[in-house]
């Protein structure tokens, strides 16, 4: 239960860093706030030659509200994101998201582009950014990238960064119209990874009707899925509407898989429960902001 | 490898005191504050960020010792439960609040209980300077205790509430 020996390197730039990952390439690893590269280091499952250690960066510490979005860079904390009043007020399917993300002491240290790198498909920052259409920036020496999140998650804990690359920072685009947002997500402990999460995103128009409904899951497939549920509920009062109709519609399109905490027709019918009321929870969300 | 291992040298300031030593990079700073400066508070359950007895504050704010290395927080202040107690040396209010409630038994994780619940209080004062039974839970939910069974902590979450609400009378009289 201890890491084997690595080299370490702890850039104190943006530049310092992408040099030493170019220079490390496949031997380089980063090291952000090891919340999940920790354990596995511990418990040796990974074995990487190099830590670059980008938690002196602190050029990229910071949360920004840009016209289009939130842009969060590579060493905020998760608790940075969360925290944010200014933030909160702009996108607070964030805060909505953040609370569920692992426990305070946890989310004091991991960050949140970190959470994407890592791409787990239970990770809830995953299902935000694709079910706001985000994008990631990645940087090499050489080159700047920007990858949507529909091209970002590759497969169950694997992104779009390789070998050299940095992720510098990821966009979260506020949502328009007269839209709601909601987290609902069923987990075996508050702080646990979750069985079934489902993020909404319900836009509604001038009289209060569902214009648009969209919903985001963890947990129920390799990586993040999004799915749109228009269909459903198009037109009918906020307060009013079918969710449960919602939820069918997107229960019927998953395929979760059983594992250890449930069956893939529990996670099914969680699917469609959660997605009810989140879609619900996001309506009124809509209506009141 | 092990022989030629490149060392680093770290200083933190720990519980107030400045410490130094010098470890490789893998050194966790659990293992750091135990096995280098023998601050044997600090207590390893899992090693991979579940149980939460190794919890101490870095900066201000309550962080798994277990998944970070010493080098990487090289700088760092660190508050370990030998650091919750009171200047004169006496139970700080959250120790004071476990031993009141019979917040223990075996002992084993209530290091990371206590540092996790003077961070809760410490943390945004504003926010939680009375905490009712349902947010004393939550503030404790990342901590595994296979002996108590719960209650006793939540309560002790409270009567720390309590104390430091008394503390904070008395110093404003
Ligand atoms: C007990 C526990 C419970 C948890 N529960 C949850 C949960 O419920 N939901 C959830 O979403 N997460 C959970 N997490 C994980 C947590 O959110 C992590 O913080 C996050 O997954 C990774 O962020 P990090 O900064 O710690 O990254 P690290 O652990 O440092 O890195 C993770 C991976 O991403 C790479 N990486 C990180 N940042 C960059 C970058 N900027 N550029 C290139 N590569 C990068 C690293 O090389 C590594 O491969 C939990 C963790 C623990 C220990
Ligand atoms: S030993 Fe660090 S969380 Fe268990
Ligand atoms: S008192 Fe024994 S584990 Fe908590």
């Amino acid at each position: 239960m201890k890491p084997a020996p690595f080299a370490y390197h702890r850039p104190d730039s943006v530049d310092e860093a992408l040099q030493v990952l170019a220079e490390l390439g496949a031997d380089g690893k980063v090291l952000a706030g090891g919340q999940s590269l920790v354990p596995l280091l511990n418990m040796r499952l990974a074995a990487p030659t190099a830590l670059v250690d980008i938690n002196r960066l602190d050029q990229l510490a910071y949360v920004r509200i840009e016209e289009s979005g939130v842009r969060v860079g590579a060493t905020a904390r998760h608790a940075d994101v969360e925290r944010d009043e200014a933030t909160y007020d702009a996108l607070p399917l964030l805060r909505q998201a953040l609370t569920h993300v692992a426990h305070p002491t946890i989310r004091n240290r991991g960050t949140t582009v970190g959470s994407l790198v890592h791409a787990d498909p239970s990770g809830e920052m995953t299902a935000v950014l694709a079910l706001l259409g985000g994008s990631v920036e990645i940087r090499t020496a050489a080159a700047t990238r920007t990858v949507a999140a529909a091209d970002f998650f590759l497969g169950p804990l694997e992104s779009a960064v390789g070998a050299g690359e940095l992720a510098a920072s990821a966009h979260f685009p506020l949502p328009e119209g007269n839209a709601g947002t909601a987290w609902v997500e069923v987990a075996r402990r508050h702080g646990d990874y979750a069985i079934c999460g489902v993020g909404a995103l319900v836009t509604l128009d001038d009289d209060l009707r569902v214009a648009a409904a969209r919903a985001a899951y963890i947990s129920v497939d390799a990586t993040p899925v999004v799915r749109d549920l228009t269909d459903a509920v198009a037109g009918q009062p906020h307060d009013a509407a079918d969710w449960a109709a919602a939820g069918a519609l997107a229960a019927g399109e998953l395929d979760p898989e059983a594992d250890i905490h449930a069956t893939a027709a529990y996670r099914r019918h969680l699917a469609a429960v959660l997605t009810a009321r989140a879609q619900r929870a996001a309506a009124t969300h809509a209506e009141q902001r | 490898m092990t022989a030629a291992e490149q060392r680093h040298e770290v200083r933190l300031t720990v519980n107030g005191v400045p410490r130094r030593a010098v470890v490789p990079a893998r050194r966790l700073l659990s293992d750091f504050l135990r096995h280098d400066l023998r601050l044997t508070g600090t207590h390893v359950g899992c090693e991979h960020g579940v149980c939460g007895a190794c919890t101490v504050l870095v900066d201000g704010r309550a962080m798994r010792s277990c998944l970070q290395f010493a080098v990487s927080v090289d700088g760092a202040e660190v508050t370990t439960v030998e650091g919750c107690l009171r200047p004169d040396g006496s139970l700080g209010p959250v120790q004071q609040a476990f031993q009141d409630c019979h917040g223990l038994q075996c002992g084993f994780c209530t290091p990371g209980f206590v540092t996790t619940i003077t961070a809760y209080l410490d943390d945004r004062p504003d926010d939680h300077p009375d905490p009712n039974a349902e947010e004393a839970r939550e503030a404790i939910a990342g901590n595994l205790c296979r002996c108590t069974g719960y209650q006793n902590i939540v309560a002790a979450v409270q009567r720390a509430a309590e104390i430091r609400r008394a503390d904070r009378a008395e110093a404003s009289q």
